[in-house]
């Protein structure tokens, strides 16, 4: 069974969650080539030929790419899906706005975030914030297109040598344009690959009050989430919610501070190895789901933490 | 300007849910239903459209049980001028009811379809992008933000690393996020003239459409529990756990 794995990119680097679902891509069949649509893209087709145990890749460069955009996106998809029993990316926010576009105009159903391949046709995904794991076949003989949970999977190695193949790109819907966008530039770590994520909820009480977590954050070289609360409060920007409709992250460690363990923020990092919670409710839901839960007024507590740490000889 | 809102009716957000110990699926007996968090977004946003002059007829549309009259009417209650039921008595597929709204919205030519970005039982994110394909529509996921101008709608969209916007030809689809709006409460007088508002019923066959699931359950299972951890008295107690116990730092 051929699979057509898209990249998940920013035109100058492939994301990690490319090779992760490379993983779940290889336990669908094979070959699996990977098509890399963006502009002044060939540095990320490149690195995409490193993947281990994929066909080819396919690089589409063109500037209607530049962005993702769903409709040209959809558009060069459809015109390769022809050759592959199976479609496969990443669910991630461009993955999650392409994709079902593909699965319509080829009519057959999407399987979204997946977290594991269980046979060629069978796949287990959360439903219900992850309070329930659905296995669901896909249809006999059809076409499949899946979305891959990239923290349920390791990434592939990257020890491969694939040949790049350019291709053109295919005509634009002419439906939609690109006006913008504003992205947060940070030197830390990605919240979706971070090795170590710390997040603030509404117990935070301000956006300035999150420059205490930077500090932590600083030190271990994490990555720095929240609780929508936190979001919705204007503390810090919507790309760094986790949770049922956020970010789904599963580092080796996650800290929550002043979070109270909604389930829909448990679904977006219950999956983390180890879990530490710091909050003045002992009561607070995570703590049911914290490995070590400190019951303190985190004003006093971070603080202390960035001492220690330093002490420590951390950053 | 018409504008369709389809809204699905779910187990509320605040319910545990339990999974059946047949593993076929979640125990919905006696469980609280409310309208899908995001479609109660979306509802917000078209009845803002109206308010502002931009829209002169909401839509509100639901595939499903008889029950989801209620939720129809929690949206006509919102602002919405009329409902359509389309009675399917089992779970349709994201595809399925891509199929129905499209048929409905070829018969029905609005200029804008507002949708929830996912919906929280299934979790497909799924529909609205499946509706835009059919429809050959562009489309605005994850809207913070909708402006429309000039015959176009120009949607600000939460995405991975911050916000996109992107300009789209009418008619066209928007899913909202979460920070799209705040949605009302009916008032009583509003709940009141709800109930005078049209409902149309109709059935999946109406549209010429098989609901039927194309995907197959096999099981639905419990996910694995952590295991309860233990509290540490101090933060030094913490740092030296992380070191030395868990080697996570
Ligand atoms: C459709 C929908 C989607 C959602 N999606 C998400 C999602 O993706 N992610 C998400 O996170 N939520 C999501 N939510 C929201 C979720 O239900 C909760 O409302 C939210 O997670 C609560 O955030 P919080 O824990 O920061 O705030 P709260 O629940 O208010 O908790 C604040 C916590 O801080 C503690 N605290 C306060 N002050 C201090 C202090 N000085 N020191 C120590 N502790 C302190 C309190 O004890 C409390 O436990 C969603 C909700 C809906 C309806």
């Amino acid at each position: 069974m051929s699979v057509l794995l898209v990249a998940e990119h920013d035109n100058k680097t492939l994301k990690e969650a490319t090779a992760k679902a490379a993983t779940a891509a290889l336990k669908i069949g094979s070959p699996v080539d990977i098509l890399v649509a963006g502009s002044g893209a060939k540095a990320v087709a490149d690195a995409a030929a490193k993947i281990a145990g994929i066909g080819k890749v396919l690089l589409a460069d063109d500037a209607q790419y530049a962005n993702q955009l769903a409709e040209p996106m959809a558009a060069l998809i459809l015109e390769l899906a022809g050759k592959y029993d199976a479609i496969v990316t990443s669910a991630s926010a461009s993955g999650k706005n392409y994709m079902p576009r593909v699965a319509a105009t080829l009519d057959v159903p999407q399987i979204s975030e997946i977290v594991s391949v269980d046979g060629p046709d069978t796949f287990t995904r959360p439903i219900y914030a992850g309070n329930a794991m659905m296995q669901v076949q896909a249809p006999g003989g059809a076409k499949k297109v899946i979305t891959v949970r990239t923290t349920a999977f390791k990434a592939a190695e990257m020890t491969g040598s694939a040949s790049v193949e350019t291709i053109g790109a295919a005509k634009n819907p002419g439906i939609s344009e690109f006006v913008k966008e504003e992205l947060s530039k940070s030197e830390r770590p990605e919240l979706a690959s971070a090795k170590i994520v710390i997040s603030g909820g509404r117990g935070m009480q301000s956006g300035e009050n999150f420059h205490l977590l930077d500090k932590i954050a600083d030190r271990l070289k994490a990555a720095v989430g929240a609780s929508r609360a936190a979001v919705d409060a204007g503390f810090v920007p919507n790309e760094y919610q986790v949770g049922q409709t956020g970010k789904v992250v599963a580092p080796e460690l996650y800290i929550a501070v002043g979070i109270s363990g909604a389930i829909q923020h448990l679904a977006g990092m219950k999956d983390s190895k180890v879990i530490v919670a710091i909050n003045k409710d002992e009561e607070a839901p995570i703590f049911q789901v914290a490995d070590y839960g400190l019951v303190a007024d985190l004003f006093k507590a971070i603080p202390e933490l960035d001492e220690e740490l330093k002490k420590q000889g951390y950053g | 300007m018409k504008v369709l809102v389809p809204i699905k009716r779910v187990v509320d957000y605040n319910v545990k849910i339990r999974v059946k110990a047949d593993q076929t699926g979640i125990d919905l007996a006696n469980v609280k239903m409310s309208m899908n968090p995001f479609d109660e977004i979306a509802v917000e946003e078209a009845v803002r459209l109206k308010e502002k002059g931009a829209a002169t007829e909401i839509v509100a549309i639901s595939i499903g049980p008889q029950e989801c009259q209620e939720t129809i009417r929690t949206a006509l209650a919102m602002g919405a001028d009329r409902g359509i039921l389309v009675k399917a008595a089992h779970d349709v597929e994201p595809l399925a009811v891509a199929k129905i709204l499209a048929a409905i919205a070829k018969a029905e030519s609005p200029q804008l379809v507002i949708l929830g970005k996912q919906a929280i039982d299934d979790d497909s994110n799924q529909t609205g992008q499946m509706l835009a394909a059919l429809l050959g529509w562009p489309q605005g996921t994850f809207a913070s933000k909708v402006v429309l101008e000039g015959g176009k709608a120009e949607v600000t969209r939460e995405v991975d690393g911050g916000l996109q916007t992107v300009k789209l030809n009418l008619p066209a689809i928007v899913t909202t996020d979460l920070r799209l709006n705040e949605p009302r409460y009916a008032s009583l007088p509003n709940i009141m003239k709800a109930k005078k508002k049209p409902i149309d019923q109709k059935e999946p066959g109406d549209y010429g459409v098989d609901a039927a699931p194309r995907l197959k359950v096999l099981k639905v299972t419990e996910p694995p529990k952590r295991k309860a951890g233990v509290k540490v008295k101090t933060v030094q107690e913490l740092v030296d756990k992380l070191k030395n116990e868990a080697g996570v730092i």
